[in-house]
């Protein structure tokens, strides 16, 4: 179907099928598995944002669904947390299909709070439904391989098919009109558009693999509670900047995305790579620990930094502004 | 059978009544002219025949099926398209783009999408602009391709809201050959037009409406030489 072979694709597929050959490193691959995890719920969002133009702002809601789905699974019933991992896709579009239907006559900013209300109930019936959810106290669940490389395996897999959705969805029926309710809606209806049959096909496409998202994260961190799935900073918020920096609307900006808002996150939060801490130890300075004190917390800071420097100088993120980006700080002249 | 007929059409909004008691019937084939000073409820009744609003009392009757207060999407696939008087191009795609999307109300494939796009655009003579932005567009451009975005759902009825206003004189002569083009092509039109050698040269039948109603009807000619019209548009050119 495909005219070209997708070349550069296939080759950062086997480069990333190979790394667990060769790093065995557990932080290493824990690190890996976050940024596929952010590649997939950052470009959920941005099928249903930066395409169809419905900027959510309670994605949480869908990576909680994901991951209560699987961990009360486990929890109540007692079956495998997989079986759950079958079921975060499905329970997030349980979720967001009602509230797709609700609240699709809302339209912009009233859309938006809309999104961050449900992000909000959700948290807070997690939270109330002691004997269901667990409460505050969360849900553990035994987390079925010690090893990280089924994990990384299983988050590289869910990375193919959204991006391979991605890609055939923008080469489509269901990517003109997406983009073109995001461009006008009023247009959109005049030309034979269903914008709310649309917005409900992006919104569930969207909220499935956020919801796989949570379910894989419930599988993988073995612990959830409601202020750690359900959190507006940690994740709604969250997936805004992966695709914001990497990218609105364009199909690998939120992979970009998620890779820069791991690394400056992890950058930060083990104080440079463990650079401060060595030199502490080493210095035994009492300036050096008070830094990395500080350096640690800073990543949130940093994040606020990162994003205003993003959407002033470069609007359309990293990759939408590439061509900006080689000109004026790599200094590449255009070719003519 | 009738094509197309409007009866009694009415909208009010909140205590104003827009359009009042409107009927007109339009055939098969013929370029109708709607016309009559701002504020006449010229748009509203376009947006009760394109399904935008839901009438508040009366029919919109398309090839014998009741319309009025469809979806206008569904309006659309039926077979009726329109354009914008505040033209509405979906900014941040291409002009092909543009009409590919549209294209979609009659073809499901990629491929077919692209042909219909390119018969249109070149039909339209937007081909050698295709690439371009739509927000790039000036507007005589972007009221082209409001055209072209209509034609590309194959509309059996199209409705035009303005689409020579705001153009020089070259323009206008060209958009009037397009509208004429269009004709030819078997496609039913209803024109709003303010500039009236424009209406009055195009149009087969003209209906001319004030403050909501009607208020005459017939050959260019008649309408021209119609007192309520004259009195009408003297009325606002001279107030
Ligand atoms: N959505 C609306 N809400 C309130 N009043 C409206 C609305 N649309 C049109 N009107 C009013 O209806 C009247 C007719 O408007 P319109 O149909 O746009 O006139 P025309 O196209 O003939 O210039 C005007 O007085 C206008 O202010
Ligand atoms: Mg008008």
């Amino acid at each position: 179907m495909l005219k070209k072979l997708p070349i550069a694709e296939m080759i950062a597929l086997a480069v990333f099928m190979a790394i667990p050959f060769f790093m065995k490193d557990n932080y290493f691959l824990h690190l890996l598995i976050l940024f596929l995890m952010w590649v997939v719920i950052g470009s959920s969002w941005n099928i249903f944002a930066g395409y169809t133009g419905q900027v959510s702002f309670g994605h949480a809601a869908f990576f909680g669904a994901g991951a209560y789905a699987a961990g009360l699974l486990a929890h109540h019933f007692g079956y495998s947390a997989w079986w759950g991992m079958a079921l975060g896709g499905p329970a997030a579009v349980l979720i967001g299909l009602p509230f797709g239907i609700i609240c699709f006559p809302l339209r912009g900013a009233y859309f938006t709070l809309a999104s961050l209300a449900l992000n909000l109930i959700l948290m807070h019936v997690a939270t109330i439904a002691e004997n269901f959810t667990g409460g505050m106290q969360g849900i553990m669940i035994m987390p079925a391989f010690v090893s990280k490389i089924p994990y990384y395996y299983i988050a590289l897999a869910m990375v193919v098919a959204i991006l391979a959705v991605i890609n055939l969805v923008v080469r489509s029926k269901f990517g003109y009109y997406f983009v073109s309710i995001r461009e006008d809606q009023d247009a959109a209806e005049s030309l034979g558009i269903n914008s709310t049959l649309y917005k409900n096909i992006s919104l569930g496409i969207s909220v499935f693999f956020t919801g796989m998202a949570g379910s894989l994260y419930m599988n993988y961190m073995g612990f959830i509670d409601p202020s750690v799935v359900f959190s507006l900073s940690d994740y709604s918020i969250m997936a805004i900047l992966v695709a914001i920096v990497g990218g609105v609307g364009t199909v690998y900006g939120p992979t970009v995305g998620a890779f820069i808002m791991v690394a400056v996150n992890e950058f930060f939060r083990s104080g440079f790579f463990g650079l401060l801490g060595f030199i502490g130890k080493r210095t035994g300075s009492p300036l050096v620990s008070k830094a990395l004190d500080f350096v640690t917390h800073a990543h949130v800071l940093v994040f606020g930094i990162l994003v205003i420097v993003v959407i002033l100088y470069l609007p359309k993120g990293v990759v939408g502004d590439w061509e900006k980006i080689k000109r004026k700080v790599l200094r590449v002249r255009p070719t003519e | 059978m009738s094509f197309f007929r409007v009866e009694k059409l009415v909208k009010t909004f909140g205590g104003l009544t827009a359009v009042n008691e409107v009927s007109f019937e339009v055939k098969e084939g013929e370029i109708f002219g709607l016309i009559g000073p701002n504020g006449a409820g010229k748009t509203t009744l376009f947006n009760m025949i394109s399904g935008v609003y839901v009438p508040t009392s009366g029919k919109v009757i398309y090839k014998d099926q009741e319309i009025q207060g469809v979806k206008p999407y569904r309006i659309c696939k039926m077979g009726v398209g329109r354009t914008f008087q505040v033209v509405k191009p979906l900014g941040r795609m291409s002009v092909r783009d543009n009409v590919i999307a549209a294209s979609f109300a009659r073809v499901n494939s990629m491929k077919e999408a692209r042909d219909n796009a390119s018969e249109i655009l070149d039909f339209c003579g937007l081909t050698s602009v295709r690439g371009t932005l739509a927000k790039s567009l000036p507007i005589a451009g972007r009221k082209r391709l409001e055209i072209a975005r209509a034609m590309a759902t194959r509309p059996d009825l199209l409705l035009l809201d303005e689409t020579a206003a705001g153009l020089n004189p070259t323009e206008l002569l060209s958009a009037i050959n397009l509208i004429h083009k269009i004709r030819k092509n078997g496609t039913t039109i209803i024109i709003i037009e303010h500039i009236m050698h424009v209406i009055m040269s195009i149009s087969d039948r003209i209906h001319a409406i004030n403050f909501g109603q009607t208020i005459a009807e017939g050959t260019p000619k008649d309408v021209a030489a119609n007192q309520a019209v004259i009195e009408a548009y003297l009325g606002t050119d001279y107030a």
